[in-house]
């Protein structure tokens, strides 16, 4: 990794350790701090994504290591807009906390071969494979913030609590939190999904919808969408809504590992 | 008039005191008795100053507390007796009837019990922040009214950023301590900010009053009272700003509300489980906060299971407020370290100002002895002429100068309180500052 790549790490750690200390004892200050190493974890981050570009002659996305740390990226980025949409700092220490043990195993989890760099397939192309990581990351933070949801529910239910509880945000928050999240997602995705549509019009003149990306993408809409319409819902609102859009999460998990490595045939990282 | 005690030497020697009684000390009747109202605050810092007991002086009176601050005027020992004197004078109350009652500090210790007080933790009701906003307004009263001077400024406002820091950094007044608070901080656990929210009262009790007062202060959108005699909701509602219902209709009414407070009492539940289900379902299933404060409970206890149904009875609540008590006593170590972080703040402040003054009183000790010797051993000496003497006298000034510039570095600028004010005291006694005022 390069030097970039371990100092966004440690900028993310020392943004964690604010934003916890601030879940335990809340202090306006240590909350701005932490929000500003967030931010500055993220300027650090991007330009470790660039460096490594400029060094490797390709484009973050083009293996599994910077696809994932692009999805990191991505994911701090999504929370850091949210956190200033609604105001609310709290969920901070979990999403941190995710963005420090994802990068740490990066280095564990992925192939150490760098990438060959590749033929340049335009500047379409790069949106429809970021616009994508993008959702996959505003899934991954609905996802924290359903979890989150479940347990504050929990806690609230068998009338036990304990000293966090009274920290965590509001159930009405989180589940607005977690609803924001999936439009940003869904956004992505469909813009994301159209211009990749275009791109292999253009390059091919047809669509390759027969291919298990593409499958399960629709039907990542498809169960996002339902959380959505049921999150409405009298029956479903609530808890059971939280349970289902943790739930999606595993389809997304799913088509961003194992699809994209072992069951599609364009969509493979190369 | 300087603001702390000055002798014939120009020695500034800063001590503060305290004489008072509170909850602890006194009984409500003789608190009562003992009580100053603002006016009487300010008239009392006024004639102890200019009697000539204090210099500067702070009274802080509340419903728990009566208390006199002040830097004395004399660095006798009788300071605090003269202080009892006029407080027992003011309230024409017999020295008999306080005796035991009154607590008297001085020095390191009435800085301590002023940050304490300010933290909460000599409060009724440990940790609440009501006292710090006592405190801020006696202390802004005596500042606007000039009875305060920069000792007892620096010490008040110290007490205002340690009951600041108490409760931003602790979580000694976090958690509510009562049953009503408890309820509404639950409430908003679930949906956040409270406006915009309504609320159903059902009874009219003391306890649903408060949560009443509660859900008010943060600003509740609608609130609406349902009572068996509508003639008491309507007293409520118009008491707190809600709008009375009536009985007939409350099955209808329970479809509105988000936060629904009862405590009516009735021989058995007034709310079953298939009166709340269709309530849910008439608000398209949105979360309900439910707070039975009855005994009989007015919710069925089955109710409690209905999906998106939060209900909570008077013994969760007093189970949770008696959680947050063992919390907020588990953190009195951490306030104890900012209260002693601030003495030590504090007392570096008052122990900075002390050397100053040591050092002048040293070098004019020397000066004098240099005088004296210089007389003493030129007496005889004719042979010395003009010149020399005046050399002679120059040189020993420069003398006096460099042995006393490094104590006075080390003085001021020297690491840890408790040394420096040892040295301090070290170097009173070997010089003999103290006896040569006396």
């Amino acid at each position: 990794m390069h030097h970039l790549g371990y100092w966004s790490l440690a900028v993310y750690a020392a943004s964690f350790a604010c934003y916890a200390w601030n879940l335990y004892v809340p202090n306006p200050w240590v909350g701005r701090i932490a929000t500003a190493l967030l931010a500055a974890g993220i300027i650090v981050h991007y330009f470790y994504l660039y460096q490594r570009s400029l060094m490797l002659h390709t484009v973050p996305y083009d293996d599994l290591y910077g696809s994932m740390s692009l999805f990191a990226w991505l994911l701090g980025l999504t929370y850091l807009g949210l956190e200033f949409f609604h105001r609310q700092r709290s969920v901070g220490a979990f999403v941190t906390l995710l963005l420090i043990c994802w990068i740490g195993a990066l280095r564990v989890l992925t192939p150490r071969a760098l990438p060959v760099p590749t033929v340049p397939h335009g500047a379409l192309f790069a949106l429809h494979v970021t616009l994508n990581t993008w959702a996959y990351a505003a899934f991954a933070l609905s996802f924290v913030l359903s979890l989150i949801y479940l347990i504050q529910d929990r806690v609230l239910r068998s009338r036990r609590l304990g000293t966090a509880f009274w920290r965590f945000p509001a159930l009405d928050v989180l589940d607005r939190m977690a609803r924001s999240s999936v439009y940003v997602g869904l956004v992505a995705l469909i813009a994301g999904v159209s211009m990749g549509l275009v791109w292999q019009h253009r390059l091919s003149g047809g669509y390759s919808l027969g291919d298990p990306k593409v499958i399960i993408t629709v039907a990542i809409l498809g169960v996002y969408l339902a959380y959505l319409f049921l999150a409405r819902n009298a029956a479903w609102r609530g808890a059971r809504a939280a349970l289902l859009c943790a739930l999606n999460f595993v389809i997304v998990l799913f088509s961003y590992t194992f699809v994209n490595l072992y069951l599609t045939r364009f969509h493979r990282f190369l | 008039m300087t603001t702390s005690t000055t002798d014939r030497n120009n020695t500034v020697r800063i001590k503060v005191a305290l004489i008072g009684c509170n909850h602890l000390t006194a009984p409500v009747e003789l608190r009562e008795r003992i009580i100053f109202s603002t006016q009487q605050a300010l008239q009392a810092a006024d004639e102890l100053r200019h009697q000539g007991i204090l210099e500067e002086a702070v009274v802080i009176s509340t419903c728990n507390r009566s208390e006199l601050y002040g830097v004395p005027g004399d660095l006798a020992a009788s300071a605090t007796e003269a202080m009892e004197e006029y407080f027992t004078s003011f309230h024409q109350i017999p020295r008999s009837e306080l005796h035991g009652r009154l607590y008297r500090w001085s020095g390191p210790e009435a800085v301590r019990h002023l940050y304490r007080v300010a933290a909460g933790l000599d409060s009724m009701l440990l940790g609440e922040a009501e006292i710090l906003g006592q405190l801020r307004s006696a202390y802004n009263q005596a500042l606007d009214h000039g009875a305060t001077g920069p000792i007892l400024n620096r010490m008040f406002q110290g007490a205002l950023e340690v009951g600041k820091r108490v409760r931003s950094e602790t979580e000694v007044g976090a958690r509510p301590m009562s049953v009503a608070l408890a309820g509404v901080k639950l409430a908003e656990r679930v949906f956040g900010n409270l406006k915009g929210h309504s609320a159903l009262i059902l009874g009219a009790g003391a306890v649903a009053e408060q949560v009443v007062e509660h859900m008010r202060a943060r600003g509740i959108g609608n609130l609406r009272v349902v009572n068996r005699s509508f003639d008491r909701a309507a007293e409520l509602a118009q008491r707190v700003g809600g709008e009375a219902v009536a009985w007939e209709s409350l099955e209808t009414e329970l479809g509105l509300p988000d936060i629904l407070v009862t405590s009516v009492t009735a021989s058995g539940p007034i709310l079953t489980r298939s009166i709340l289900e269709r309530a849910l379902a008439a608000r398209s299933g949105r979360s309900m906060f439910v707070v039975d404060l009855a005994v009989p409970r007015n919710v069925a206890e089955d109710a409690a299971g209905l999906y998106n149904l939060y209900l909570y009875n008077i013994d969760d609540l007093g189970e949770i407020v008696a959680q947050n008590k063992k919390a907020r006593e588990s953190e009195i170590p951490r306030v104890e370290a900012i209260i002693a972080e601030h003495i030590d703040k504090f007392e570096a402040w008052r122990g900075a100002l002390e050397a100053g003054s040591i050092v002048s009183d040293l070098r004019e000790q020397f000066h004098q002895q240099r005088e004296i010797l210089i007389r003493e051993q030129l007496k005889d000496m004719d042979e010395v002429s003009a010149g020399e003497r005046d050399r002679i006298a120059h040189i020993t000034e420069k003398l006096i100068e460099r042995l006393l510039e490094h104590p006075e570095q080390k003085l001021k600028h020297g690491r840890g309180m408790r040394g420096r004010l040892a040295g301090l005291e070290a170097m009173r006694h070997l010089f003999g500052l103290d006896e040569e005022k006396k």
